[in-house]
């Protein structure tokens, strides 16, 4: 799973999805987990990350990440 | 490497006629203590939900109440509504303080005897007191509060057979331009029913007709209405004076004033749109010193305030036990504290803030209790910070009648404890458990043996 | 942040310069028109696509305050964070439903250094149209008659009093001319199911729309008082051109209203005029109208005589006004970067 190539995120929390005109706005860990996303990294890989950077349980992580990348779906903001 | 705070990650879409967030976060700055008195530490000791009593706040609202009609009239006494909350500990903190008891009901009547309430200072309100309720009242000397002619009958009856002058008022209904009128309770004043229940009182030479009361509503959120039944009530003891030759020593106002919550729908905060305790005394008192009596048959006035005492010393304290979404996309929040506790969230839009620190991004979500019900709603929406399953929440301003009106629907009800003026927390009512909820049972001998 | 002595810095909400505008667009050119000191103007703004907030040349910077609706703590703390950053003189609110928190806020505001020229709460509330009917009969001002209602039974009441065809009001907004008592009730139980009670059942007055902005000193006095009359109507019912006039009746019901209440503050006051040329005071605006700019182009400079008088210089009343000045509203798109309302919807400020 991909983010969208024309997704345009900033630092300071903001994406932008060009094709849609819409705008969103990110908490921290959402806005590393798409900065990874973009990077093409493999989700695997990012919870890995995650867990080694930020005090959570794997559990609980991974019940976020698949809330999450569920919401990026309905935002149509992944590569099919 | 120390590791950064974790929170679950959140994506929210901006739009342009979104109601933005700023200022708005003080609905949720964290409130890590009650008093001076940890929140973690008391549910760490008396566990989750629970409810807390501040008896600080219950003191400074009940002074603050007392001076504000003390300094504008000199004969003011407070009597304490125990409907609204009547655990009897929080009825004795009144009583220490000075307030009389105000009951509805043969089970508040005998709570209020065992709280040492003398049978003179208890205020016997009420659509039904039996037979038997009504002689105890009577031998008390209690003040009986007439509801219907239906009652004033059976106390002529009564007072035959014990040969004693009960002590009386009735309760008065009237218009005081605020919709809906609370027509079912007590004699209406202006088709003149409440007069002539008055005068039959007199005639009837069988009973001692002392005060006039009414209470016109609760949560009332003008100061005129009351300046009105002020004027409707003096309006009748001026006739009880002139006409009946009978003078009226109390006019009693009943409850109604407002606590600072903010009722469901309504525009601003209860905190920007309520009248002050004084803004009520100064409408009150005026209104009754323009009665035009002498300043020596100047009647006692009496208020039966509940949720302006007592509400927000309250708090509940409640933990959160999952998120999910909603097939919308919406974020849900469930607590284990629901409707079963917080009666009161079916009118008003609670406070709530998190009990411990988190970053500034919120969201909107619905906040659920634990039943399984659909009902179970304590915020239909609210702009929270995405709380961890575990985390903690004060609920604000519950502390009037849902220790009274909840209910033990597959739950049961938890610790409730009172935090005195030292900081020191006092296991108030203790957490209900099996074996209390099924004492009353009884189980039919042919339904005992089971064999599955 | 430049702070000399000479700049004047005032906050001013209302920058939502649409199609059916709030006055804070006009407010601000009449104050930079007016006012001889250098200005620094901060846009207060409630949602993120105000057209003020990316119109740079009008604003200097905008934050996002909270909505009128979380209270005057909410926003009282809001205030303290851009007062600690713009050190402001002045606010001039624009919007009816943010009146009663900048009210109350006033003497604290007041302490901080912060002046506001707005009407007391008392004032506010007589104008209120539950209560301005009572008002305008004490004070012998043209008012349509009206009756308060509570329930349908109410309705039949007014019919002998009132009379057809009627207007029913919602307690906030909406109104509604019925004709015959099924309309009436049909109106009734929509706005009472919409707004709640009272009901406010109003005599049905037919004639010229005619608007008064007017300014009080908050001591009886009329500063200033310009009538207009709309030349033409967008849809929504808003001004789209409007002329001045001279009429010293119309004149002179805006002072006596003024001198009624003792107003204080801008307000607009919407006049009907009959065909037998009474003058009938409809409602009350307590806020500047989105029009006021015309008020300056008239000769009569509203917003800046407020912000002179909130600072504590004695205004004179204004004596004369170009009468037959025209304003014609006009669109414009205006043209911002995606990075400026990611600005404004994250951060607050821009
Ligand atoms: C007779 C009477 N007195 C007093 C009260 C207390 O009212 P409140 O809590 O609104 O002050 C009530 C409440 O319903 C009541 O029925």
């Amino acid at each position: 799973m991909y983010l969208k190539k024309n997704i345009a995120t900033s630092e300071s929390g903001f994406i932008f999805n060009p094709s849609s005109g819409d705008s969103y706005n990110v908490n921290p860990v959402a806005a590393e987990i798409l900065q990874q996303l973009k990077q093409g990294t493999a989700l695997a890989a990012i919870k890995e990350n995650i867990l080694k950077d930020y005090e959570v349980e794997p559990m609980r992580l991974e019940q976020d990440l698949e809330d999450f990348m569920n919401q990026l779906k309905e935002a149509n903001l992944l590569e099919n | 490497m120390k590791k950064m705070l974790y929170e679950s990650p959140s994506i929210q879409k901006l739009n342009g006629g979104m109601m933005n967030k700023f200022g708005t976060r003080t609905e949720y700055e964290p409130v890590k203590q009650i008093d001076g008195v940890a929140v973690q530490t008391m549910m760490a000791q008396y566990g989750s939900p629970l409810f807390v009593l501040s008896e600080r706040t219950i003191r400074r609202n009940y002074q603050n109440a007392v001076r504000a009609f003390k300094t504008r009239y000199p004969k003011v006494q407070f009597a304490w509504s125990y409907k609204t909350n009547y655990l009897n500990a929080v009825c004795k903190i009144f009583h220490q303080e000075g307030s009389w008891a105000e009951v509805v009901s043969g089970f508040e009547y005998r709570k209020a005897i065992g709280n040492g309430v003398p049978g003179n200072k208890i205020i016997f309100n009420g659509p039904e007191k039996t037979n038997e309720e009504l002689e105890l009242a009577v031998n008390n000397g209690s003040l009986i509060h007439i509801d219907h002619f239906d009652e004033l009958y059976q106390l002529i009856i009564l007072s035959d057979q014990l040969n004693k002058k009960p002590r009386v008022a009735i309760r008065v209904n009237m218009d005081t331009g605020i919709y809906p009128m609370w027509d079912r309770f007590g004699f209406n004043y202006e088709n003149g029913q409440a007069f002539s229940a008055l005068s039959k009182i007199v005639a009837s030479g069988k009973m001692e007709l002392i005060g006039l009361h009414c209470h016109i509503g609760t949560f009332m959120l003008s100061t005129d209405a009351y300046a009105t039944a002020v004027k409707k009530l003096g309006d009748l003891a001026w006739k009880c004076k002139t006409q009946l030759n009978t003078s009226i020593q109390y006019i009693d106002l009943g409850g109604g004033f407002p606590s600072a919550n903010t009722l469901r729908g309504s525009f601003l905060p209860g905190t920007d749109n309520v009248p002050s305790v004084d803004e009520f005394a100064e409408a009150i008192t005026n209104g009754l010193l323009q009665l035009g009596f002498g300043a020596d048959e100047l009647p006692l006035l009496i208020l039966e305030s509940g949720r302006v005492l007592i509400d927000d010393a309250g708090y509940l304290l409640a933990s959160v036990i999952a998120n999910k979404r909603l097939s919308d996309g919406r974020r849900a929040t469930i607590l284990d504290a629901g409707v079963n506790l917080l009666f009161t969230s079916f009118w008003y839009d609670h406070k709530i803030s998190p009990a411990q620190d988190f970053t500034q991004h919120s969201e909107d979500m619905v906040l659920y209790g634990p039943l399984c019900m659909n009902i179970d709603v304590i915020r239909q929406s609210i702009n929270l910070p995405i709380l961890n399953r575990g985390d903690k929440v004060v609920v604000h301003k519950v502390g009037a009648y849902n220790m009274t009106q909840w209910m033990q629907f597959i739950q049961m009800r938890p610790n409730v404890i009172l935090i005195d003026e030292q900081g020191q927390t006092h296991l108030v009512r203790a957490a209900e458990n099996l074996q209390y909820v099924e004492q009353p049972e009884r189980m039919p001998e042919h339904l005992k043996p089971i064999d599955l | 942040m430049e702070k000399s002595d000479n700049l004047t810095t005032i906050a001013v909400t209302g920058l939502n310069a649409i199609d059916s505008p709030g006055p804070g667009i006009a407010v601000i050119r009449a104050l930079r028109d007016g006012l001889a000191k250098p200005l620094r103007i901060i846009g207060l703004s409630y949602e993120t696509l105000e057209p003020g907030i990316y119109m740079h040349d009008v604003v200097d910077k905008t934050y996002q305050i909270p909505y009128p609706a979380a209270g005057s703590d909410a926003l009282l703390r809001r205030l303290q964070y851009i007062h600690e950053k713009e050190n402001l003189q002045l606010i001039i609110p624009n919007f009816d439903a943010e009146l009663h928190n900048f009210i109350k806020l006033g003497p604290v505001l007041q302490t901080m250094g912060i002046a506001t020229f707005l009407p007391t709460q008392e004032q506010f509330d007589v104008r209120d149209k539950i209560n301005l009917f009572r008002f305008g009969q004490q004070q012998g001002l043209t008012v349509p008659k009206d009756k308060i209602i509570n329930s349908i039974a109410e309705l039949n009441s007014c019919e002998e009093s009132l009379g057809f065809p009627l207007v029913v009001k919602g307690k906030f907004y909406d109104a509604i001319v019925a004709y015959t008592m099924e309309q009436a009730q049909k109106a009734f139980y929509k706005l009472s199911a919409k707004w709640g009670f009272p009901i406010i059942v109003q005599e049905f007055i037919d004639g010229t729309e005619i608007n008064i902005a007017v300014l009080g000193d908050g001591k009886g006095n009329a500063v200033s008082i310009i009538p207009m009359r709309k030349l033409y109507i967008t849809d929504k019912g808003k001004a789209w051109a409007g002329i001045t006039l001279e009429d010293d009746k119309l004149i002179k019901v805006a002072s006596d209203f003024v001198n009624a209440t003792n107003w204080k503050g801008g307000c607009e006051l919407e006049i009907m005029r009959t065909k037998k040329d009474e003058l009938y005071i409809m409602e009350i605006n307590p806020r500047f109208p989105a029009w006021i700019y015309l008020s300056a182009a008239a000769g009569q400079n509203q917003p800046a005589a407020l912000a002179k008088m909130a600072m504590g210089e004695a205004v004179p009343v204004f004596t004369g006004y170009e009468v037959g000045k025209i304003f014609i509203r006009y669109s414009w798109d205006h043209i911002t970067d995606i990075k400026e309302f990611h600005q404004v919807s994250g951060m607050g400020e821009l």
